[in-house]
Order: C-alpha cells, then structure tokens, then sequence
C-alpha cells in the first residue's frame, strides 16, 4: 500500500510541474500587456513604463517564472496586477464562495444520484427504470446555465422565494446556504443525471457476475446480494466519476458564477482573463490544476481502498 | 385608560409605518467592478462609478448636463494672462479619517499627479501646470506654463480628485475623501457599501447608505432588477429588455447620453484610407439609424462629428456624410477603385462594436468594400490597433468627456495630421473668451467633418433603470459617475 502511494505521489509532483510551465507560457504568449489595459486610451508611455516596472513586467520571462513558481512553493502567489492585493488572499476569499458550492452541489448531486441509481437497476426493465432512465436523460441534455436560468426565472423573479444572485456572506448560516441553493441545484443536475446512469448500470454489470450468483445461490435474496455484495464493487466506475464530477464542479462553476454573480474563484478568473491580470488567471488556474490532480490522487486511493487486487497490483 | 393605551399603541403604529416607508438605503448595481478603489492610478471608468462625487471631490467638479460647478474649490480668480488660477478652498472640510483638507493636500495631489513617476491615466489633464503654490490654508495658486481653457474642466475629472498624503499608501482598498458619503466596506466581487458622511461640509446626501453591486452578465441583471435584489442598474446592459421596464409600473428607465462618440476609425495613414475620396465614401455607406435600431435598440444619437450632441456648443453635421451608397460607389470609382476593395475590421468586446460591426460590414459590402471582421479582446485592440496602428478599419466609443483635441495628435491611432487643425487647438487652448471658443469649436467639428478623419457613427446612450421612487439620479453621464449625493426615495 505504502508503494502504492509512493509511486502516486511522484506522478502528482510531475504533473503539477508540467502543467505550471504549460500554464504559464500559454498565458504568457496570450497578446495584450496588462499595463496598456490598465491605463486606457490617454497612457503616456513614461507612465506605461512606470506602471510596467511597479508591476515587475519588464524582467525576462524565466525570472517571472520562477519568481511565480517559487513563490507558490511557500503559499505566495504574487500580487494582483489589477486589485494590487496578495493573490493568495483573493483566492482563499473566493474559496469560500466555490468550494462550498462546490461541495454542496456534490453532496446534492450523490443523495440523488445512489438512490436513483439504485432503485432504477433494482427493477430493471419495469416503469421505475424506464422513468428514471428518461429523467436523467433530459437531465444530461439540458445545459447547467439555461437551467440555471430557468430557475432564476421560476424562483426569483415570479415566486421571490430566492434572490437572483449574489452572496450573503457567511456570518450568517443559513442566508448563506440559501444563495447557494440555486446554484449548487443548477450545477448538480446534470452530475446527477450522468451518476445515476453510471450507478445503474455498474451495478447490474455486477449483478449479473458469478460472485454474485453464488452468493444468491447461498441463499441471499436479491435485495440482500445487492446491498451486501454488489454495490461495494459497483463504486469503483461510481468514484472515478465522482472524481471527474469535481473538476467538472469547479469548471462549471465559472458559468454558474456569471448567472447568480456570485464572488467564487470562477467569476475572479473570468474577470482576470479579460483584465489580462496574467498572475491571477495563471495562479488561479494552477489551483484547479492542483485540485484535480488531488482529486485523482484521492480516487486512486480509494480504488485500493475499495479493491485490494489494485494495491497488489501496483 | 385603555383608550389612551389604544391611542398611544396606535401613535406607534403610524410611526413605525412612516419610519417603514421614509427608505434611506439604495441597492445601485453596474456591470463592472473597480479594480481597486483610486481613481488617480488607472484609467477604470468603474473606478469613477463608484467613487466621483460620492466619495473624493475635486476642485471642480461636473454637474449632471456636464457643466463645470464649484466643488472643494468655491470660487477662483484668473489672471488677465490667463496663466494663474487661484483657488479658494471651502472652509472647514474634513477627510473622512477626521484629519483638514487645505490648500497643502490640494498641492500634494496635483504635484503627485504629474510627477515624473505617476501612474496616473491622464496625466495630460496635469501637463500645462508649471508650479502649485500654498498661499494659505484657504487658497492654492496654480501657475501653468502655457494658456488652457480647458483647465477648470480638466480639473473637474475623477483623475483629478484631491487625495491626503496621510491616507495615499492605503487608498486602493481604503479610500479616503472628502465627499458626502465615505467608503466602509468591499468584498472583493460582490459588493461595495457607502455611508453617509456625518461631517460632510456641504449639503448632506440624502440616503443613509449605499451598496453598489457587480453583475456582469446582462441576464442575470435583467434577473437581478425583476427580483428586485436591485433599486437602480446603471448603464443598464441589456437594452432589448428595457420596453419591457418601461411598461412596468414597479420601474423607470432613465434615457441620456453619455461621452461617447461611437466612431467607424479608419487607418489615415493606410491605403487606400489615405485619400479622402475613399474616407468620404465610407462615410456615405453607412446608414447610422440602421446600426442604432439594429446594434443599439434605437439606444444612441447619431453624430456627423467627434462631438457629445448635449454640449451647449455642438453642431449637427449629419448631413454631410448622410447615408448615399450611389454616391459612395461614385466616389469610390472616383478614386481609382470602381471595384472596391478589402480592408480589415477589428472590433473590440462591447457590443457596439460587435454588433455594430456586422451590420457596418454589411453596408460596406453594398458599395463593394469588403472587410475581414477580427473580434479582438480589449487589452489586444490596444496592442494591435490602438498603439500598433495595425487595422484599416474599427469600431469604437470615445467615452473620455470633451476630446476632439486628439485630432491634434499625428501619433493618435487614426494618424490623422491636419496642420491647420493643430493650429487651431493651439489656439483653442489660449481661448477663455466663451464665445470666441464657441466659434473655434465650431470651426474644428467642421474641419474633422469635412476631411472625413473616421465615419462618425452616434453618440453613445445610457439606460438607468431604477425602481419607481428613486429620483435625483443623473440622466446623461458627462462622465462615469453614479452621482448619489442628491439622490431620495419620493414618499
């Protein structure tokens, strides 16, 4: 087990190194010097220069580099071109608003999802699993975003029941939760739909299995086979999306951010890239990397967790 | 007894439902969020938005129609030669942290924003100045090295708000003023919260607070305004939504215009841009009504020249590049090019010029001028178009207040170098006579129309929608500000 997390650890470490330089010479080469952005139409070019030199724009792209990269070693990730405050700061603010949400639209996303999942491949073929099937298929269709707007219209704007956007502010609980309900309900959706349908079908993949057949044969009835038996080795197609759904959370994030404004990491890089404020939108960037690449490593482990072939077998 | 406990449970009543109606805080949302909160280091017009008037004052300031007014500065006196201004200071204003404001803040500002080494966005408003002198607490002399008539509207600008040394190294996130509210809060992304400023040296504002919001997207600020999370949008996003706020009752919608002359730019300097024939024939393609009613939702003036329609000196010269493409093709055959030719349009992201830019296409392709439409982020237009002069044609709105003077500037980005035009501003600038400046201003708005510099589209409108009982908000925008100070709820 331990070699098993050794051997993944290492692969982590590569990957994050390889994606800060591609992040970094993709968003470097992006035209448009944030300088000019900044002082507008009217800049003279002494004050552009003087701006460029505040800013530690005029070194050479190696010394940006690995004054960013080394930074981000010790939790410094430069300052904002734009706000002039701590990156680092920034992020840790807007943490609050997206992984939040992003949790809770997990958390929504499976307590739908197993039941569903479960009940659909338990009657098999009957209207249950028909409807549900047909559920989560519209599910997966429709877009978060014009969902999302479906429900601003829906609660909003004629029952009132929500407000449209923005964040209370987590002084308070439940106001809190409340403006991150529509959202986290528009970006759960679709995970939902797609979890169910794995859930399913995992699942009567392994009902139909020898292992599965002897326990039946020992004299289980199908109910007890499937909750003692099968749904253990049904999870592991079941995490791997799950842990693809949390890169998709904080991607998705971006849109849904835009549609409820709200002040999460999504909106911050979306405004940074059209601010051009290079170091948010790589440090950001950087962090999603990070949080994938951890997600990952947290389903591999899992897997081993789950399934002790995999532990060997590494 | 019991009817006294009635009368007195009742007094209470009709107290607590009039404290309930007499409102004293307003929700103001706008698309844009500050970057950060000092309006003397960046060119964010977002900045101004939330800060102008509200917060930091100048030494003069802009009234609603765009006239200059009074503001720290209550009077001054110009010299014969027109090349000292002294200014006299209101007395008793106080910066919100509770220290003076005086004639030596006044000379702090506007030696910061000329130095050498300043960041500051316009620093052309500063360059005429020679030398800044305290002379009391009460009065600054300013001394410039050249005539400007413009210089009392130069100072009117946000960039040109007086700041306290005290608070300058923090003003980015705390910004300190003189205004008649000040700032107490901003979670980055969300919201900014205002309040009233009890110690304010002038008339009091009316409200108790004020949030501005940020919501970007133009959906979610039509959501925002229906769910009524919001009292006023300015500089409303989505114009196809606003019939439907005028014909409810809960909303107002506040037409006006703003600064911005919303321009087709062509390349002076490019061929085939550098005759006037071709420049005169693009004009004439153009049907500006078609772009307003199609890009804009019938939300704009249009203009024949580099001029705001609202300023007391403006002239309509529409008629001169009137919509002709007879003519144009004539022209166009005139200039040694009967089959046209292709040329480049880069649009940056606003929707003016985006869609402004397919329809504009369009037209041009009538007369045979074809283009290859380039969509173009804001931070490349400035690289490629504005400062790399790399473009036959774009489209953009001028939004700074009063700028025909860029005509004078050979290096501007449309390359435009007209002798007699420069002359003419020279001449402009050492004008203070009012109605000699009339003249002269006419005259340049003509030389720029006739030459056919760029096709001059129209001037950019702006849509407030507000709830039903807000009032004193401005209808134009001589420039960006969401000035509160007079603003009420009506009972």
């Amino acid at each position: 087990m331990l070699r098993y997390v050794l051997k993944r650890l290492v692969s982590l470490v590569i990957a994050l190194f390889v994606a800060s330089i591609v992040i970094f010479v993709m968003v470097e080469v992006v035209p448009g010097d944030p300088a000019s952005y900044m002082l507008g139409m009217n800049a003279q070019p002494d004050t552009l220069n003087a701006l460029r030199d505040e800013l530690g724009l005029n070194g050479s792209m190696w010394q940006r580099y690995l004054s960013w990269a080394g930074g981000m070693l010790h939790g410094d990730f430069g300052t904002s071109y734009t706000y002039r405050t701590p990156v680092a700061e920034m992020i840790g603010d807007r943490l609050w608003v997206s992984l939040p949400l992003a949790l809770y639209a997990l958390a929504l996303s499976t307590l739908i999802a197993f039941p569903a999942g479960i009940w659909a491949a338990s009657k098999r073929g009957k209207p249950a699993d028909l409807g549900v099937m047909a559920v989560t298929q519209l599910g997966v269709a429709i877009p978060n975003f014009w969902f999302a707007m479906l429900m601003v219209l829906v609660f909003a704007i004629n029952l009132h029941w929500f407000s449209a956007g923005g964040f209370a502010g987590w002084d308070k609980f439940f106001p809190a939760m409340k403006s991150l309900t529509l959202p986290a309900i528009a970006l759960a959706l679709p995970q939902a739909s797609i979890l169910a349908r794995v859930m399913r079908s995992s699942l009567l993949d392994t009902l139909s299995e020898d292992f599965v057949r002897t326990a039946r044969a020992k004299g289980l009835s199908k109910r007890q086979a499937l909750w003692r038996h099968a749904l253990r080795n049904a999870m592991i197609p079941v995490l791997t999306i799950i842990g693809l759904q949390f890169s998709f959370l904080m991607a998705g994030a971006i849109i849904i951010e835009n549609v409820f404004y709200l002040p999460g990491l999504g909106r911050l890089v979306f405004q940074a890239i059209s601010a051009r404020d290079l170091i948010v939108v790589e440090s950001v960037v950087m962090l999603l990397v990070f949080a994938v690449v951890m997600v990952n490593f947290a389903v591999d482990i899992a897997y081993a967790i789950v399934d002790p072939r995999l532990r060997v077998g590494a | 007894m019991s009817f006294l406990k009635l009368g007195t449970l009742s007094a209470f009543a009709i107290m607590m439902a009039g404290a309930a109606v007499a409102k004293s805080d307003i929700t103001v949302a706008m698309q844009l969020e500050p970057p950060h909160l000092d309006p003397t280091s960046a060119a964010a017009g977002a900045i101004d938005s939330v800060l102008y008037s509200n917060v930091f004052e100048g030494l003069t300031r802009f009234a609603s129609d765009g006239s200059i007014m009074p503001g720290l500065a209550r009077t001054w006196d110009i010299s014969d030669d027109g090349l000292t201004y002294t200014f006299h200071l209101a007395p008793n204003v106080k910066f919100h942290d509770g220290t003076t404001m005086d004639a030596n803040d006044v000379k702090f500002s506007l030696d910061r924003a000329r130095a050498s080494d300043s960041a500051n966005a316009q620093k052309a408003l500063f360059s005429s100045i020679k030398d800044v002198e305290v002379v009391d607490p009460q009065t600054v002399k300013v001394t410039l090295s050249e005539q400007n008539g413009s210089f009392l509207f130069n100072m009117a600008w946000g960039d040109a708000v007086i700041v306290a040394p005290e608070s300058i190294d923090d003003i980015k996130q705390h910004p300190i003023g003189t205004g008649a509210f000040k700032f107490t809060d901003w979670v980055q992304g969300d919201h900014i919260d205002l309040d009233k400023n009890p110690d304010y040296w002038g008339t009091p504002a009316k409200l108790d607070h004020v949030t501005f919001k940020f919501i970007s997207d133009p959906t979610a600020a039509f959501a925002s305004m229906m769910a009524e999370d919001v009292d006023v949008f300015t500089a409303f996003p989505a114009p196809e939504n606003l019939p439907q706020f005028e014909a409810d009752p809960r909303f107002q919608v506040i037409i006006g215009n703003t600064e911005g002359e919303t321009i087709l730019a062509m390349n002076n300097k490019q061929p085939p841009f550098d005759k006037k024939l071709v420049r005169e024939a693009v004009a004439h393609a153009i049907d500006r009504q078609a772009i307003i009613d199609g890009a804009m939702f019938g939300l704009g003036t249009p203009i024949g020249t580099h001029f705001a329609p609202h300023n007391p000196d403006y002239i309509d010269l529409t008629g001169l590049s009137k919509y002709d493409p007879e003519l144009s093709k004539k022209l166009l055959k005139e200039a040694g090019l009967p089959d046209g030719f292709t040329t480049t349009l880069k649009l940056p992201p606003p929707s003016y010029a985006r869609r402004g830019g397919e329809i504009i296409a369009a037209q041009l392709r009538a007369v045979g001028i074809k283009t290859e439409i380039t969509n173009l982020e804001w931070a490349q237009w400035l690289e490629q178009v504005f400062r790399g002069h790399d473009f036959g044609l774009t489209i953009v709105s001028h939004t700074e207040p009063f700028d025909i003077g860029i005509y004078a500037r050979p290096d501007y980005y449309f390359q435009y170098d007209n002798p007699k035009f420069q002359e003419l501003m020279k001449t402009l600038n050492r004008t203070t006579d009012e109605k000699e400046r009339t003249k002269l201003l006419h005259n340049a708005q003509t030389i720029i129309s006739e030459d056919y510099v760029n096709a001059y589209l129209f001037e950019l409108g702006i849509a407030t929608v507000a709830k039903a009982g807000v009032r004193g908000l401005w209808k134009d925008a001589p420039t960006q500000a969401t000035d509160l100070t007079a603003v009420y709820w009506a009972e």
